[in-house]
């Protein structure tokens, strides 16, 4: 099939109607407006639903109620507009509701600014909102990768009854890079016993809720979110490799950094040096299995991000701390440049291999 | 082969219809692309760029930071963006519009009166193309074919009766790039 170039934002949407979405509840905000945009043309195509709310705390809500009648749904926002969905968030995941939420992450904290960023990793990853929750949060890298993983964030939602959060920044929803859509499939989406559409003739009452006033039943339902969030950490890491077999160094970045690691990467190759990059597909749950082995035979590791350093708590936690752990980033809107990141793993590749 | 071509001017001169152009075309010769804009609170008149990368390698960052060459079809983005271009590369100014010399003497700069040609195809709106023949001949980053067939996926359908003066451009683009050679 013949490649056509998209924009990140577009292929979102487009990957999400293909993959059975069709409500799609939210507000406008940059980096991300091209999606809203696209699915107000698209949704009535595919006799969808679009609808663009009074606030973001509303699209959640819509998106909470949708997800509760059963129905393929989808939000989507940036920075600001994110932290106002919190509580809605949190009720669908107290709720077990399957759905899909975007987030374009631009500059913070604050109102910030619209540049392309990676400080909502704590946020997405660490809760965000209140209560003892996780997202499973999928970091594309490339726009061809948003449109492959759309199908993966809706299944993965139904299949564990769980939100699941798209975690992107403003480079990869604004820029174009081809991409093939592959063959438009019909989407079953899996039967949902216990949607509320109604109870019909004498069926069975069914109540989406996430109120559990006796501490005992909340303390029940903690630890079956808890036993499902075990399983989700076991069963759906990923992750790529890359030129990771011989690598006495390790640069960890994820989404638009870990594109422009892997190019710093193959700099310190051409220079003899033997770095390896991993990049953390899924970054909830975190690819801990990866640095098993590796934590072995690297001699240290370095966290590239757009952040003041969020997701080298987890790296530390993957290597137990047992290797040294180095930071680099840029933060404020701000992109690393390969140069940069090549300087890094210059001044440390030494200092690291004589440990 | 690399070329990591920054695009820019006033909104409405078509500067990012051309990278996408670009773009596209590089695509149909099976290269990685890429292409951003500048986005955000841009107001009516004001400025308006883009990043095109072409490469035969897969592409690190979308964004143009050090740009190989520069399109300049206004003096504001000309100013902007000289400084930014690296040592060798080449920056296309569009001398209809821009009635200042560039600083840089490490880099080769081609003046190109891209409006006042434009005009007398008949047409205004297509300087754009006239400064793009110019890159296509001077850098050969993609083939002017390429760029045709892109034409029709940039061109809604209805607009398709613009391909032959869009052609015209390019074509005009080119005779005055092999004349500087």
């Amino acid at each position: 099939m013949a490649k056509i170039l998209m924009k990140g934002n577009e292929a979102i949407g487009e990957g999400a109607v293909r993959a059975g979405c069709r409500y799609f509840f939210g507000y406008p905000i940059t980096p991300q407006s091209e999606l809203p945009h696209y699915l107000a043309k698209r949704m009535p195509e595919v006799g969808g639903t679009y609808l663009q709310s009074e606030s973001e705390t509303a699209a959640a809500n819509m998106v909470f109620g949708a997800a509760g009648a059963g129905a393929r749904v989808m939000t989507s926002s940036s920075g600001p507009g994110i932290s106002l969905m919190q509580e809605g968030i949190s009720y669908i995941a107290g709720a077990e509701l399957p759905c899909v939420i975007v987030n374009m992450i631009r500059g913070g904290p604050g109102l910030g600014n619209i540049a392309p960023a990676q400080s909502d990793y704590f946020q997405a990853v660490k809760g965000g909102g209140h209560g003892d929750y996780r997202l499973i949060c999928l970091a594309p890298a490339s726009v061809q990768e948003i449109i492959d993983l759309m199908q993966d964030a809706f299944d993965l939602a139904d299949k564990y009854r769980n939100p699941v959060m798209l975690l992107a920044d403003g480079v990869l929803g604004q820029m174009m890079e081809p991409v093939e859509l592959g063959e438009e499939k019909e989407i079953t989406v899996p039967d949902r016993p216990w949607a509320a559409t109604g109870r019909k003739k004498g069926g069975p009452k069914r109540l989406i809720n996430s109120l559990y006033i006796v501490p005992e039943e909340c303390e029940k339902h903690n630890l079956k979110l808890g036993e499902k969030y075990a399983i989700i950490a076991r069963e759906e890491q990923r992750w790529e490799e890359y030129r990771l077999d011989d690598a006495k160094m390790v640069v960890v970045a994820f989404g638009t950094c870990a594109r422009i690691c892997k190019a710093a990467v193959d700099s310190a190759r051409a220079e003899g040096m033997a770095v390896g990059l991993i990049r953390p597909i899924t970054v909830w749950p975190f690819p801990n299995d990866v640095f098993a082995g590796v934590k072995e035979t690297a001699n240290n590791f370095l966290v590239v991000e757009m952040n003041m350093g969020q997701m080298i708590e987890d790296v530390r936690l993957a290597v137990s701390d047992a290797r040294p752990v180095h930071f680099y980033g840029r933060v404020g809107g701000m992109l690393p440049v390969a140069r940069d990141v090549l300087n890094e793993i210059r001044k440390l590749y030494d200092g690291g291999a004589a440990k | 082969m690399f070329q990591g071509i920054l695009i820019a001017g006033f909104g409405g001169q078509g500067v990012l219809s051309m990278g996408q152009l670009l773009a596209y075309a590089g695509m149909k010769e099976n290269k990685h692309v890429a292409w951003i804009p500048s986005y955000g609170p841009e107001m009516r008149g004001g400025t308006a760029n883009c990043g095109v990368t072409i490469s035969d390698q897969p592409i690190s960052s979308p964004v143009v930071s050090e740009p190989t060459v520069l399109i300049a079809m206004n003096r504001p983005s000309l100013e902007k963006f000289e400084p930014a271009v690296v040592p060798g590369g080449l920056i296309l100014v569009n001398s209809s519009l821009i009635n200042i010399k560039t600083k840089r003497t490490d880099v080769r700069t081609v003046y190109v009166p891209a409006n006042d040609l434009a005009e007398e195809l008949g047409n205004g709106k297509v300087a754009n193309n006239i400064i793009l023949g110019v890159l296509l001949e001077l850098t050969g980053v993609v083939s002017t074919d390429s760029v045709l067939e892109a034409l029709k996926d940039v061109l809604p359908p209805k607009r398709h009766n613009l391909i032959p003066i869009n052609r015209d451009a390019l074509e005009k683009g080119r005779e005055l790039a092999i004349n500087e050679r």
